[in-house]
């Protein structure tokens, strides 16, 4: 008796506690998944401050017909001060996705995934204060996604063609510049059989000055050719832009973005 | 709690065994697709599928079948989804008739279309060059992810290729007129068969009636072009692919007003520079949202065919602005 009643009160003050913070806050999983235990021990270190947060969007759709190119958008926007941001699937064979360092544009990323089977996909946006503030949406597949192999695997035509980048930019209504690029690249997880890992490692996105405004660190479970979205606030708009990086056999990719 | 005398429990399990057998049994013997086959002109019947997705409860019952009695034999326009639904169908038709099946014709590749052959006569069954190709390319993978959206209703279904390769002309079976009309869009090849002895237009699934089209395979300028001859042919009756069947071009103006919807949609997305997700999340204007499962078809829709037009809207070589 004594013991639930001093359980019930400590449990009352982390829930005030937690809403003294920020009403948006949470420190159980939203999503319900089994897996979660795991991710906190695996994605983050030991000591960090962890909490769900609706501020942090994950969107994509509840059921994905094509494992091998699902879409999904991140959104930290809400937040402000974000650092970097860590994309993982819980139940995706390989879990981490992609990692980005909004260094000048918004914080936020549009792209495409592969999955394995249905699972949370979820966004940790790390803030100046080093909490990590937790978004997610559930996405439910008939999966199959990182066990088959690319297309691009099984024909010639990406060799002539890979680390190609065709791109574009737009004004966007809100103030601001939007950048999508699409890279020509295979991208294999590794996971099928006789095929070796191959994706992209490193992509900075500049303007043509040479100031950094987002680092992407891709994962296996990036999608075939893949497509990025990124938005730059009206502050660092610039007359044109740049990215380069490369994958993990060390091909480089490099190209200007013109408007 | 006592213990059981060693007798006791034999004959309990036993009685558990044989309880579990009958289980078993009667619930194969449950799935009926309770195929029902509806006369619309003379000797044609057509079998109506439900206005749904793929999914354990309808078996794949999702689609449209039909069959022609002539004096020489039957004409099936397709199997079905399932082994199952394959001997279902062959055993509605006996009750119909007793001539044998002597030709399956199968409209195009598509799991729902041919994955009742095996029911049939290996030398009954038959289909485009392209169409050959497809079920021979795609058919064990296509067959694979039905038993994921159909589960049990699946058994012991594997596809079946059709030997024999047909070509666009006519075609007389036993006094009927037939034309085979290849066209293409929904998917590479398409099949048409217009009956002239009776006016039925049998479509496939260029066309779809009250039902949002799919388009895991499409060209929608091709799609779009092969409704512009249908609407020519000058049918009396119509059976689309999925949906009901008609009596006017109703349903060919629905899907064409659908795909060039899409057509323009996508186009202006992927000019404007939408993300994929937020083309999904563009509400779907209301003289299409009557259509079934059209929400969800959208989606499919925008993940098959929205990659081609943001790579046209990157890409300089290919005339973006």
């Amino acid at each position: 008796m004594k013991i639930a009643a001093i359980a019930a009160v400590l449990l009352a003050c982390a829930c005030s506690l937690g809403q003294a913070a920020a009403p948006a806050e949470r420190r159980t999983d939203p999503l319900d998944s089994p897996r979660w235990a795991d991710m906190r021990k695996e994605m983050f270190p030991a000591g960090a401050r962890v909490v769900f947060d609706e501020r942090v969007r994950v969107t994509a759709p509840l059921t994905a017909e094509n494992a091998m190119n699902v879409p999904v958008s991140v959104d930290a926007g809400a937040l402000g001060d974000v650092q970097e941001v860590l994309v993982f699937a819980d139940f995706n064979p390989i879990v981490r996705i992609v990692r980005f360092e909004p260094a000048g544009a918004h914080p936020g990323l549009g792209f495409r995934i592969k999955l394995q089977q249905s699972t949370p996909v979820r966004a940790a946006a790390r803030t100046a204060d080093g909490s990590w503030h937790v978004g997610g949406a559930w996405v439910n597949t008939a999966g199959g996604g990182c066990t088959l192999p690319s297309t691009g695997s099984g024909s010639p035509e990406w060799q002539k063609r890979l680390g190609e980048v065709s791109s574009r930019v737009w004004e966007r209504k809100e103030g601001g510049e939007r950048i999508r690029l699409r890279i020509i690249h295979p991208i294999d997880t590794g996971l099928a059989a006789g095929i070796p890992a191959f994706f992209l490692q490193d992509l900075l996105l500049a303007d043509n000055t040479g100031r950094p405004l987002m680092r992407i660190e891709g994962f296996e479970p990036i999608a075939e050719n893949p497509v990025f979205t990124v938005d730059i606030p009206a502050g660092r708009s610039a007359t044109a832009y740049r990215v380069s990086g490369r994958d993990n056999n060390g091909n480089a990719i490099s190209a200007a973005i013109e408007k | 709690m006592k213990r059981l005398p060693i007798a006791t429990l034999a004959t309990r399990c036993l009685i558990a065994a044989f309880t579990l057998g009958w289980t078993l049994l009667l619930s194969a013997a449950d799935r009926d697709y309770g195929l029902s086959p509806v006369k619309i002109a003379e000797d044609t019947w057509v079998l109506v599928g439900r206005s749904e997705d793929f999914s354990f409860s309808n078996g794949g019952n999702i689609v449209n079948t039909a069959f022609i009695v002539t004096r020489d034999g039957v004409v099936v326009i397709d199997s079905g989804p399932s082994r199952l639904y394959g001997e279902q169908l062959k055993r509605s038709i006996a009750r119909i008739t007793d001539q044998p099946v002597k030709l399956v014709l199968n409209t195009h590749h598509h799991p729902d279309h041919f994955l009742g052959n095996q029911a049939f006569p290996a030398d009954t069954l038959a289909a485009l060059p392209a169409t050959i190709s497809g079920i021979h390319d795609e058919g064990g993978s296509l067959n694979e992810n039905m038993y994921r959206l159909a589960g049990d209703w699946m058994a012991g279904t594997d596809p079946v290729t059709p030997a024999r390769a047909i070509s666009a002309g006519p075609l007389e079976i036993g006094g009927h007129r037939l034309e085979l009309i290849a066209l293409d869009g929904h998917t590479d090849a398409d099949l048409v068969i217009l009956d002239r002895s009776t006016g039925v237009l049998f479509a496939g699934d260029l066309v779809f009636n009250d039902r949002a089209p799919t388009t895991p395979h499409a060209r929608l300028p091709r799609w779009q072009a092969a409704l512009d001859q249908l609407e020519k042919t000058g049918f009396r009756t119509l059976v689309p692919g999925h949906g009901p069947v008609a009596g006017d071009a109703g349903p060919i103006r629905q899907t064409r007003a659908w795909l060039s919807w899409l057509d323009q949609t996508l186009r202006r997305a992927a000019d404007e520079g939408f993300d994929m997700t937020e083309v999904m999340a563009i509400t779907l204007p209301a003289e299409f949202r009557r259509l079934a499962v059209v929400e969800a078809e959208y989606r499919r829709s925008v993940g098959q065919l929205y990659p081609a037009y943001e790579q046209r809207a990157l890409s300089k070589e290919a005339g973006r602005p």
